[in-house]
């Protein structure tokens, strides 16, 4: 299908880019890997007037050491992140959801950013970040913020991002040591998980000392069990203790129904996927 | 021009049987090819049409000016504009003589019936244009009550209800009945059930057959040349003949004066055999304006518009003695249709009316058809096309039956099935199975899949409360393929025939030039019409050129769908190679200076008994060209043409072995192993057949597990696109294991049964019986298709069995000694469960 006309900018700096953001006002769109967007496009679910490509910014590419943190630009591609060594030492979580991300395909041109600022509730990457607090680095006319991942993500494909700013990287506080697991549920391969959870855990003498759950598509954002993360500390990790403490992982949660299953299913779903994904962590 | 030079050994050995590679792929492959959607023609237009959001409504108002008016937009056409060409697309098939069938305008004109149907078109100068364009055409509708539940629409009249066209005064559009009282094949399926009501077994069941969508890789799309002598129209069909065939009587325009031409085709799936809106459409603004026009679809228009397939309620009877043997059964089936009555259209689930039967022997069968009208996307044939739906059936029946008389599945189905020692054999439904051995089939199979081991472990994981259950399914299914006999596809009261043509012509230089009335869209034709060719004349397989799809080059043909090339359409070849033979030999003879009788033909080579001297038949061609010494009298040629239509059915058969894991937790499931050991006749190319097969249990595996087509409460499809029509890919299925028994077909000299269907028509109650079979100790007896993980967690959970802790007493394979003698003791009554 054949999308609506619109115009193209493809800027090389940040400036550049937020330059024609506030130019286009309420008719730009950003596209970065196009992965989402190029479908909407074409099915017409959208039309923009004015499409700003940022593939050719570069300073939003790549991993870095940045203390306490590692940095991800917006725009490294999920293959990318995928098979970093910096990612896996301090973020093993972020490795193996990003791991899980649709298919090799799309993990090499679809971006770590654009991903996260597409905030479907259905998408991988939210609640992995939400679990490991991850903190958005925002550029706009007015310069520089950070947003905490709790508010970063507002509602369904809505973040608290304005319109004229662009999200440029995304830092991770280091998680070195934590075993870590994304479980995901899907009927097909290429299908946006039913339910996951991404789980990171510490364990110290058999002991689960601290854990981080987050769950994905069990709401209009991802969120986090954290009734299971407090119910985790201190138990063994078994799989009777894990059983327990799962067992209240959609508590509070507000699942949609589709083809795929209803509520109920979804929230049954989390309860399992949660033990599975704790036990997976902290097995190793 | 004798000649005693050796041939190379290769050349004798035969090409029947061999894996050759397909000529078609490299093409096909790198993309050196012609796709419909590819050809560009000077001055070529393009089209977008405006489709209908509403199910069903009443079209007030158009308002084409903005759109007129848009950049390089040379015309919009409404269905009023063209009310007066266009009259109705037509059904090949209305089963009875009294079928009611509404009016079906390729283009709406006052009212819509499915969402989707096309209510304008508009042509511009690029299909950006066209598409931007179409947006801006105005129409008001008024909507109206939509029929969209098929049980509820079979209800109705005039008065209850709602009625997709409601001039027709019912939504039903014909009854259709086969009685094997009535029609002398066997007895009365009332008397049968009342024996077994009394003593014996009676098994009610009803089954949904989801509706699927054809999911094919290249869309549709149609190019039509009005200028010059003959109107050229280019289509990704399956059927480039009959598309001629239907818009000249559609049309008025004289068939001679149309081509049609199929280039390579992207996958049909049965999907592409229809007579398409758009092709109508598209022909009709070419010959208004006098300028070529180009329409290819977009996905999500192919999965909205384009024919459906499937959908059924299936309320099924089956009688049985207390052994398990069957004696009757009873079909009640209800089919959607969707708008309108389709190519196939009610003739479709009419395929099913000999297949519910199956492999087995029963006293007495009814089956009872009510096609109905909803106002959804319309219904035709998908790739097995009414013999899935009714294997779908019997074989999970059997399955039930089979735990009812706690027995192995595979023991009660050769309580009832035909002997190999008793073909040919006349079934109940009144069709001769010419062939077949389903007690070697059922053999091969279960050694394959190692049968006991996988029931041996099924058995610990039931004992040990294991979350991860394992199920094992059978299908021991057969199909009616080569459609058809010209005949009794007369009776049935099908507009066409079902013969196919070919030709041969011997080209100068000893190259061959088969043309087929079929048309392959994937199938490898070109190859194994190659190997048929080259092994009956005995020339080298690359000699041999394949031609096709054009009714300029195959002007006679009924093209390709039902498993019929091969059987029908290379049978075709197959006696036009002969014919080539036998005028030949009458020149081979002259120029070897020999009587005919003493000539023998083997190898490619004439001949002379007792003698060295021989002649090559491609040296005859030459010969023949030339002119310079042939008998007095001769014609100067031996090309030879032949028709041919089938006597019978071709029946090929298998036995089919799934294996899969049901996480109990989660309802997901894992398929663990699948063995198939099909009988599909003499094999032409076993890489071919091997592909078919395993693309046919993927689209079979696939309606068990995956696909669904779903409109919500307003009738807009919901699975609308590939995100929520759930196609499968190679990651979401195992590596299969597949066999071969060999029984050929008795009607025709190759022996070839068809193979296009064949794993389709398996794969979905295997599938399924091996889930239910996983799930049976909960008490579960079935899951609706597709079996998602949802619905079957849900069958578990519904019957208390949540979370992989199963009632401890009934933790055993349904044929378990132990549970034999419960289930026994309780089925004193005998009656329906």
């Amino acid at each position: 299908m054949i999308p609506a006309k619109f115009d193209y900018v493809s800027p090389t700096t940040v400036e550049e880019a937020l330059q024609a953001l506030a130019a286009a006002g309420d008719e730009g769109k950003v596209i970065a890997g196009g992965q989402s967007l190029l479908p909407v496009l074409r099915m017409r679910l959208n039309a923009p007037e004015m499409i700003i490509d940022i593939g050719k910014i570069d300073s939003m590419r790549g991993v870095r050491d940045d203390g306490d943190a590692i940095v991800i630009g917006a725009l490294t591609t999920h293959a990318e992140v995928q098979t970093d060594p910096l990612v896996r030492e301090h973020a093993l979580l972020i490795t193996k959801a990003v791991s899980e991300v649709a298919d090799p395909q799309i993990r090499h041109r679809g971006t770590f950013g654009g991903a996260l600022a597409h905030a479907d509730p259905a998408g991988d990457l939210g609640a992995p970040a939400l679990a490991l607090d991850a903190e958005f680095v925002v550029a706009g006319p007015g310069g520089t913020r950070t947003i905490a991942a709790t508010d970063f993500f507002v509602d369904l494909f809505t973040t608290a991002m304005e319109d004229t700013e662009l999200l440029t990287e995304v830092r991770i506080p280091k998680w070195s040591g934590w075993g870590a697991h994304y479980e995901k549920f899907v009927r097909v391969a290429h299908q946006w998980p039913i339910v996951a959870v991404a789980a990171a855990v510490k364990v110290d003498g058999g002991q689960i000392a601290e854990a981080r759950v987050g769950l994905t598509n069990m709401g209009s954002t991802p969120l986090r069990a954290t009734s299971v993360e407090r119910a985790l500390v201190g138990q063994p990790a078994t799989d009777e203790a894990v059983r327990a403490a799962a067992a209240s992982a959609a508590e509070g949660t507000n699942p949609p129904s589709d083809l795929n299953g209803d509520a109920d299913y979804r929230r049954h779903l989390a309860t399992v996927l949660t033990r599975r994904a704790v036990l997976a962590a902290a097995g190793g | 021009m004798t000649s005693t030079q050796e041939r190379p050994a290769d050349a004798v050995e035969s090409e029947i049987g061999k894996s050759r590679r397909r000529k078609e792929d490299q093409r096909l492959i790198t993309g050196r090819t012609r796709w419909t959607d590819n050809i560009q023609l000077t001055g070529m237009l393009h089209l977008a049409m405006v489709r209908s959001p509403y199910a069903h409504a009443r079209i007030t108002a158009i308002d084409t000016s903005e759109a007129k008016t848009a950049p390089n937009v040379v015309t919009v056409l409404t269905g009023a504009d063209v009310s007066d060409d266009q009259g109705t697309l037509i059904t090949a098939w209305p089963i009875t003589t009294d079928q009611k069938s509404p009016a079906h305008p390729p283009m709406a004109v006052d009212r819509v019936a499915f969402a989707g149907e096309v209510v304008a078109v508009v042509a511009a100068r690029s299909a950006a244009e066209a598409r931007d364009a179409a947006e801006l055409v105005d129409v008001d509708y008024e909507e109206l009550p939509a029929a969209l539940d098929l049980k509820q629409a079979a209800e109705a009249d005039a008065d209850h209800g709602v009625l997709a066209h409601p001039d027709l005064g019912t939504n039903k559009a014909a009854f259709w009945q086969l009685d094997s009282a009535a029609q002398g094949s066997g007895g009365s399926v009332d008397e049968a059930i009342a024996t077994a009501r009394a003593d014996g077994i009676v098994i009610e069941r009803e089954y949904r057959q989801q509706r699927l969508i054809p999911a094919f890789m290249e869309p549709r799309s149609v190019v039509v040349d009005p200028t010059g002598e003959q109107i050229t129209v280019w289509s990704a069909t399956q059927i480039p003949h009959i598309v001629r065939f239907a818009l000249a009587a559609t049309t008025g325009v004289p068939e001679s004066k149309i081509r049609v031409i199929a280039p390579d085709v992207g996958g049909g799936f049965g999907g592409k055999l229809q007579i398409t809106p758009e092709e109508w459409i598209a022909f009709c603004v070419a010959r208004r304006l006098g300028r070529p026009v180009k329409h290819t679809e977009t996905r999500s228009e192919s999965l909205m518009a384009g024919h459906h397939g499937r959908d059924q309620w299936q309320k099924l009877t089956l009688a049985a003695t207390k052994e398990g043997r069957v004696t009757a059964l009873k079909v009640d089936l209800l089919a959607d249709m969707g708008a309108y009555a389709a190519l196939v259209g009610t003739g479709v689930p009419v395929l099913g009316a000999w297949m519910f039967n199956s492999i087995y022997k029963f006293d007495a069968y009814q089956f009872n058809l009510t096609p109905v009208y909803t106002n959804k996307t319309w219904v035709d044939a998908y790739r097995g096309a009414g013999r899935p739906e009714a294997t779908y059936a019997i074989e999970r029946l059997m399955e039930e039956l089979a735990a009812e008389v706690g027995k192995d599945p595979l023991e009660v189905r050769a309580l009832s099935w035909i002997k190999h020692e008793e073909f040919p054999f006349t079934t109940v439904a009144g069709m001769t199975y010419d062939s077949g051995n389903y007690e070697a089939a059922t053999a091969k199979a279960k050694e394959m899949f190692g049968y006991d081991e996988l029931r041996a472990e099924q058995k610990r994981r039931r004992e040990s409360n294991d979350p991860v259950q394992l199920g094992i399914g059978v299908s021991t299914f057969t199909e009616m393929c080569g459609l058809a006999p010209s005949r009794i596809l007369g009776q049935l009261n099908y507009a066409a025939g079902g013969w196919d043509h070919a030709d041969i012509r011997m080209l100068a230089t000893g190259k061959v030039e088969v043309v087929t009335g079929t048309s392959p869209h994937g199938q490898g034709h070109e190859t194994a019409w190659s190997q048929i060719v080259a092994d009956r004349l005995g020339v080298p397989f690359e000699d041999v050129e394949v031609l096709h799809g054009d009714t300029q080059v195959s002007y006679h043909g009924m093209d390709t769908y039902g498993s019929r090339s091969l059987v029908v359409g290379a049978e075709a070849v197959v006696r036009a190679a002969d014919k080539v033979i036998e005028k030949a030999k009458p020149f081979a003879a002259h120029l070897l200076e020999a009587s005919v009788d003493d000539l023998e033909f083997t190898g490619g080579r004439f001949t002379v008994r007792g003698t060295d001297k021989d002649l090559g038949i491609q040296d005859v061609a030459l010969a023949a060209f030339t002119g310079h010494n042939l008998p007095d009298g001769a014609e100067p040629s031996i090309d030879a043409s032949a028709s041919f239509d089938p006597e019978n059915f071709s029946f090929p058969h298998g036995t089919h072995l799934c294996a899969v894991e049901i996480d109990t937790e989660t309802g997901g499931v894992k398929m663990r192993k699948y063995v198939c050991v099909d009988d599909v006749g003499t094999i032409v190319n076993p890489m071919i057949v091997e592909g078919q097969v395993h693309g046919g249990l993927v689209q079979g595996i696939a309606q068990a597990l995956f696909e669904e087509a779903v409109h919500d409460e307003s009738g807009t499809l919901v699975s609308a696109s590939f995100v929520d029509y759930l196609v499968p890919t190679a990651a979401d299925l195992i590596s299969f294991e597949t066999g071969h028994t060999t029984s050929p077909s008795t009607y025709t000299k190759l022996g070839t049964k068809g193979v296009g269907e064949a794993g389709t028509i398996a794969s979905t109650p295997a599938v399924v019986n091996a889930i239910v079979d996983a799930i049976r100790h909960f008490g579960v007896n079935d899951v609706q298709m597709p079996c998602t993980p949802a619905r079957i967690w849900k069958a578990i959970h519904d019957q208390g069995g949540g979370g992989g802790e199963p009632t401890p007493g009934d933790a055993m394979p349904h044929f378990d000694e132990q549970d034999v003698a419960d289930r026994t003791a309780g089925a004193d009554d005998g009656g329906a469960r």
